[in-house]
């Protein structure tokens, strides 16, 4: 397969990012939104071409997708270890092209009529194009050093978007917190990585994920602490993957970044950038599900499944409506590890893994759809709180069919794409784990209830007095939409089984119909009890929220995580170890050399133009330093 | 021995020649023509960093006093790529403050005799050598820094320094007669054959150890970088940090791989502690930094502690990572410490809040600057992160995985404080930011290679592989 034209997905985005970028004040913002869309629009005519050739016409041999690798030697790292750039594709990183393509040029477009009239117009559009860039390079890698390189550009571009509004300070915070919290995730990814290169001697994803080769065979050559050194290398690895994907506990990260434009919400928190902590998961899935019985597969379900409850439950007492999309995608991103956790290898044991990529596709579709659909909806009102909301069907038809179609999809109501990718979910956790099942299940429901609880909050119940009457969004922002709305109905009908399996060779998915209709019956208790409480003003949701008293209370924070985090940062670190430096520096420290300046006063005097008075006290350090080292290095420390 | 033998000292004798002829031009060069000694030392030096290019044999001088591999050539060679890029940012510094006063060709003199100084250190073959090497790469350095001798600052640096260097000194020297004392000899070849762990050796080890520490500002034998750095001109500052750091660490990692292992099971130890101090301790105290020189300069003193990652394993890979990271370190710092050169030269400002708004008024210098600090932080894909990941991989080589763990603890740290440099320049508003202005020719050149050197050490690979084949002499 000629792999040459894939290189320029990727260029495309970085040469606007470049472009846009230094000739920043002196493109016209209208050229640089065509030159942005124009842009996007190759990389996604590339993308599908790419998916067309590669799944219908030259991917496939002898019964099984094959994997293409071209890349060159980047660094030789000693003799055997080199690090190498290049592209790889396969099944998913295929996959991960069209969603990138489409959720990038959806928003290409919307930005277009979002953010007119911004004084950084361009630079938005130049920073959209590095984040472009960086993803494509992210999926496209070839080895775990090259997708660690492109993980940390994504970190940066999603940075830079967040922190857009710079002049908002929540903003600059919001964006600070996202980068040092995936950031401190990353340790974890890197030092996984350092372990793997060590161990196995490459870097290499098809070297790693061969199963019949050494990495994974050998898996028990080293233990550390009872687990095999490749297991730990693993989990520390789904640390990082976990940062970016706002797993528990490095999820909090996620609704604050809510800060940022809305595009970037529906571009980077729904659609891609979240998901790169789950494909990096399916991208060593053969180490992940063979080294050591799949100790840390287990490990990716459990927190799986434990974020995906957790962050559905805060979802539903959450008022502004971005941060609720936000912990539904945290939710839905949970559903996706969760499914990959407990994924067989082979044929239709491998369903959790498909079912996990196939949802990744589908909920890529409506959640950036009912991001944009959110940004519309403030894009009229100016407000991100659901009180400032209500009764919107009429004023912006186009927003509320589309943002419907969106929540039914989440909610998998049949025919909806949702349906199906989480129906096979359902499947792959039945089939492993019976608990782990129930919960995905429970969180169906809740998913269901939450977002019809937004639906019917901004398009029905009572009217908000407007001060100046709401009005549908132009074109280019409803244009989007409609795209959207159309795939969130369209993507269920793939049959993706036959695509995208762990071993690479198709299988055949049946709708399990018992499994089906639980799921359902319970996206539908949801949806009607949503009805009950929000379709028309009543008490009955606050009678409710009362008789779940501190539930209630504990869930609408957030369980208190953040503020668990501020007290260890803030309290412990901050207090307890950083203000006592500073105390000392300056009372010891400082208070020495004042002494001893106090002490030879009269000296000093004399040539003060000389003396600093401080002098003596770095030579203090230094002999006292001398001679500990000399005295611990002589009697105590000797081996 | 015939007179072509001394040829292997040619980066010596030719360093000389130049100093002596500015010496001579200083006399000949009337009053009102003097600023043409700026350019003369700076076309001189530049002929002499290009010859240094040429192939030198691997031989020894003086009965062992003297001694040269194509590790220390190509080393030496480095230090004049530094030098020469410093001489080209300092030009403009040069040509309007100190020309002016008529003191420019002395600092030519200072400048070169004090790298002279690190050419022997590093080649040398014996303590003497090494000492009269150390001695003569600092005492020149001290002058420098009181050079502004307008500034009272500038006085005090000179002060300090002095004072510091002669403790450290001292020191050292006490500790080599120790060594002396217990191995009968202060030749390298000899002592390596009889050195054994005793008391009294370990304490001369230490005791010199502290001397070159202080010269790499490790702590504890760190403090007087800061108000050096701060008070002293910013060339000299930047000299301090780069060049001569970047030599004491060669010889520090030369003389712990040959003449001091058989004492491995003790340095080892030692660095361990020292490195994670080293880190902490600078990162801490630079995240409270406003004067952009202070601030560098403990952004200096941990990316010291991260090269004793590199120098702990005492390997082959050990050197290919802490001469690799050393270079990078050398071609990050010179082009943040140029930017803040241009920027004062300019303006007078050095804090970091005059430093807002710098992408909106200048957006060359900022990205300049950003890509230093990225380089500094080691963020991915510049320069900088190939270093720190290749000195991490050498130290986890050899198990020390908690060692590791805590460094990439501080590479968070140091990330928190660049990024704060780049928040001022990129986001943040300023009423009142430094106006445009454009850097002249020299400033330029200086800014411009530095910017080559981190993308080509980032991007081209050869370059690791080869350092590493040269790596061969010390494991």
């Amino acid at each position: 397969m000629n792999l040459s034209y894939i290189l320029l997905i990727p260029l495309i985005p970085l040469a606007l990012f470049l472009v846009l970028g230094i000739f920043n004040k002196k493109i016209k913002p209208a050229v640089s939104g065509y030159m942005g869309v124009s842009g996007l629009a190759i990389s996604t005519i590339l993308s599908f071409y790419t998916a067309y050739e590669y799944f219908f016409v030259q991917g496939k041999i002898n019964g099984a997708y094959q994997t293409f690798v071209e890349k060159m030697v980047w660094m030789n790292f000693t003799d055997t270890l080199h690090i190498d750039l290049g592209i790889l594709i396969d099944p998913i990183s295929v996959m991960m092209l069209i969603v990138i393509s489409t959720v990038s040029l959806m928003v290409h477009i919307y930005s277009r009529g979002y953010m007119k009239g911004d004084e950084g117009y361009t630079k938005f559009f130049a920073f959209l194009g590095l984040f472009a860039f960086s993803m494509y390079g992210l999926v496209l890698a070839t080895n775990l050093f090259q997708i660690y390189i492109f993980w940390e550009l994504v970190g940066i571009s999603s940075y830079l978007l967040i922190g857009y509004y710079y002049t908002k300070t929540k903003a600059v915070a919001a964006a600070k917190k996202a980068f040092i919290v995936t950031r401190f995730a990353d340790f974890g990814f890197l030092i996984g990585i350092l372990i793997i290169s060590f161990h196995t001697g490459t870097f290499d994803f098809e070297t790693l994920n061969n199963p019949e080769g050494s990495a994974i065979l050998n898996w028990a050559s080293s233990s550390f602490m009872g687990l095999s050194a490749i297991t730990w290398a693993l989990i520390l690895i789904f640390i990082g993957g976990a940062g970016k994907s706002a797993m528990f506990p490095l999820h909090i990260w996620l609704p604050d970044a809510m800060e940022g434009p809305t595009p970037v919400s529906a571009l980077i928190h729904a659609a891609t950038m979240v998901v790169a902590g789950v494909y990096l998961v399916a991208r060593l899935f053969p180490m992940y599900y063979l080294v050591e019985e799949g100790f840390a597969l287990r490990i990716v379900a459990y927190v799986g499944a434990f974020s995906s409850l957790f962050a559905a439950i805060i979802a539903i007492t959450q008022t502004d409506i971005k941060r609720v999309l936000a912990f539904s995608t945290m939710s839905q991103l949970g559903y996706m590890m969760m499914a990959l956790g407990v994924s067989g290898f082979d044929g239709h044991e491998g369903v959790g893994y498909m079912a996990s990529m196939f949802h990744l596709f589908t909920h890529a579709m409506f959640k950036a759809l009912l991001f944009m659909g959110a940004g519309s909806v403030i894009h009229a009102v100016h407000s991100n709180y659901l009180k400032d909301m209500g009764g919107l069907r009429k004023y912006m038809p186009i927003t509320n069919i589309t943002f419907l179609i969106a929540a039914l999809a989440i909610a998998g109501i049949p025919p909806l794409a949702g349906f199906w990718s989480k129906d096979e979910i359902l499947v792959a956790t039945f089939e492993n784990n019976l608990f782990i099942y129930g919960i995905a299940v429970f969180v169906a429901g809740l998913t269901a209830f939450y977002m019809f609880r937004l639906y019917f909050g901004i398009f029905w119940g009572k009217e908000t007095n407007y001060i100046n009457a709401p009005h549908e969004s132009p074109f280019s922002m409803t244009l989007p939409l409609i795209i959207l709305a159309v795939l969130s109905v369209g993507v269920g009908f793939i049959p993706f089984s036959e695509f995208v399996t762990a071993d690479k060779i198709g299988f055949e998915a049946h709708l399990n119909y018992p499994l089906a209709a639980i799921a359902v019956g319970f996206g539908l208790i949801g949806l009607l009890l949503a009805w009950v409480f929000y379709k028309k003003e009543n008490d009955l949701a606050n009678r409710f929220a009362n008789a779940f008293g501190v539930l209630y209370l504990w869930a609408r924070d957030k369980f208190y995580v953040d503020e668990l985090y501020l007290f260890i940062t803030r309290k412990l670190i901050f207090k307890r170890i950083s203000a006592p430096i500073a105390f000392f520096d300056k009372k010891y420290v400082d208070g020495t050399m004042e002494g001893i300046g106090n002490k030879t006063v009269v000296i000093s005097q004399k040539i003060k133009a000389l003396q600093s008075g401080k002098v003596q006290d770095y030579a203090f350090g230094f002999m006292g330093g001398a001679v500990v080292l000399a005295l611990v290095f002589i009697y105590l420390w000797t081996n | 021995m015939n007179f072509s033998s001394f040829l292997i000292m040619r980066h010596e004798i030719l360093l000389l020649v130049i100093t002596l002829v500015l010496l001579v031009a200083e006399i000949f060069i009337p009053n009102n023509k003097k600023s043409s000694t700026v350019h003369l030392a700076i076309f001189l030096f530049g002929i002499h960093t290009a010859l240094g290019f040429m192939a030198l044999d691997e031989s020894s001088l003086f009965g062992g006093m003297f001694h040269t591999n194509n590790l220390i050539h190509f080393f030496k060679n480095v230090l004049n790529i530094g030098v020469f890029i410093l001489l080209l940012q300092s030009a403009d510094w040069l040509q309007e403050k100190i020309v002016t006063q008529n003191r420019g060709t002395e600092f030519f003199i200072l400048l070169f005799f004090s790298l002279l100084g690190m050419y022997f250190m590093i080649s040398a073959g014996d303590f003497l050598m090494f000492y009269l090497g150390l001695e003569l790469s600092t005492l020149p350095v001290a002058a420098l820094a009181a050079y502004e001798i307008l500034k009272r600052s500038s006085s005090e640096a000179g002060i300090k320094l002095i004072l510091s260097a002669a403790l450290a000194s001292g020191v050292s020297l006490f500790g080599i007669s120790m060594l002396y004392a217990t191995n009968g000899s202060i030749y390298f070849n000899d002592i390596i054959e009889v050195i054994t762990s005793n008391n009294l050796t370990i304490l001369g080890f230490i005791l010199f150890f502290a001397g070159l520490s202080f010269k790499i500002s490790l702590v504890p034998f760190h403090f007087w970088t800061a108000d050096v750095y701060q008070g002293a001109p910013i060339s000299i500052a930047s000299y301090l940090s780069v060049i001569s750091k970047g030599a004491a660490v060669f010889i520090l990692m030369i003389l712990l791989f040959t003449v001091l292992k058989p004492l491995m099971h003790v340095w080892e130890n030692l660095i361990y502690v020292i490195a994670l101090a080293t880190m902490f301790i600078g990162n801490l105290f630079a995240l409270r930094q406003q004067n952009m020189k202070r601030f560098l300069a403990y952004s200096s003193i941990a990316q010291a502690g991260f090269i004793l990652l590199g120098l702990i394993t005492g390997t082959q890979l050990g050197t290919a990572t802490v001469v690799y990271f050393v270079m990078i370190y050398i071609f990050s710092n010179l082009a943040a410490f140029g930017v803040v050169q241009a920027i004062s030269l300019k303006t007078g400002k050095e804090n970091m809040d005059d430093y807002n708004g710098l992408y909106r008024t200048n957006p060359k210098l900022s990205l300049i600057m950003m890509l230093a600090l990225f380089s500094l932080a080691g963020i991915p894909p510049v320069a900088g992160f190939f270093g720190k990941f290749f000195l991490f991989t050498a130290a986890a080589s050899k198990g020390y995985y908690l060692l590791v763990f805590l460094a990439v603890v501080n590479v968070t740290i140091s990330l928190y404080y660049y990024l704060l440099v780049i928040r001022a320049m990129f986001l943040r508003q300023n009423d009142n930011p430094i106006p445009f202005f454009k850097n002249k020719i020299y400033m330029r050149l200086g800014l411009i290679i530095t910017v080559i050197g981190i993308l080509v050490l980032g991007l081209y690979s050869p370059l690791y592989g080869y350092i590493y084949e040269l790596s061969t002499v010390y494991k």
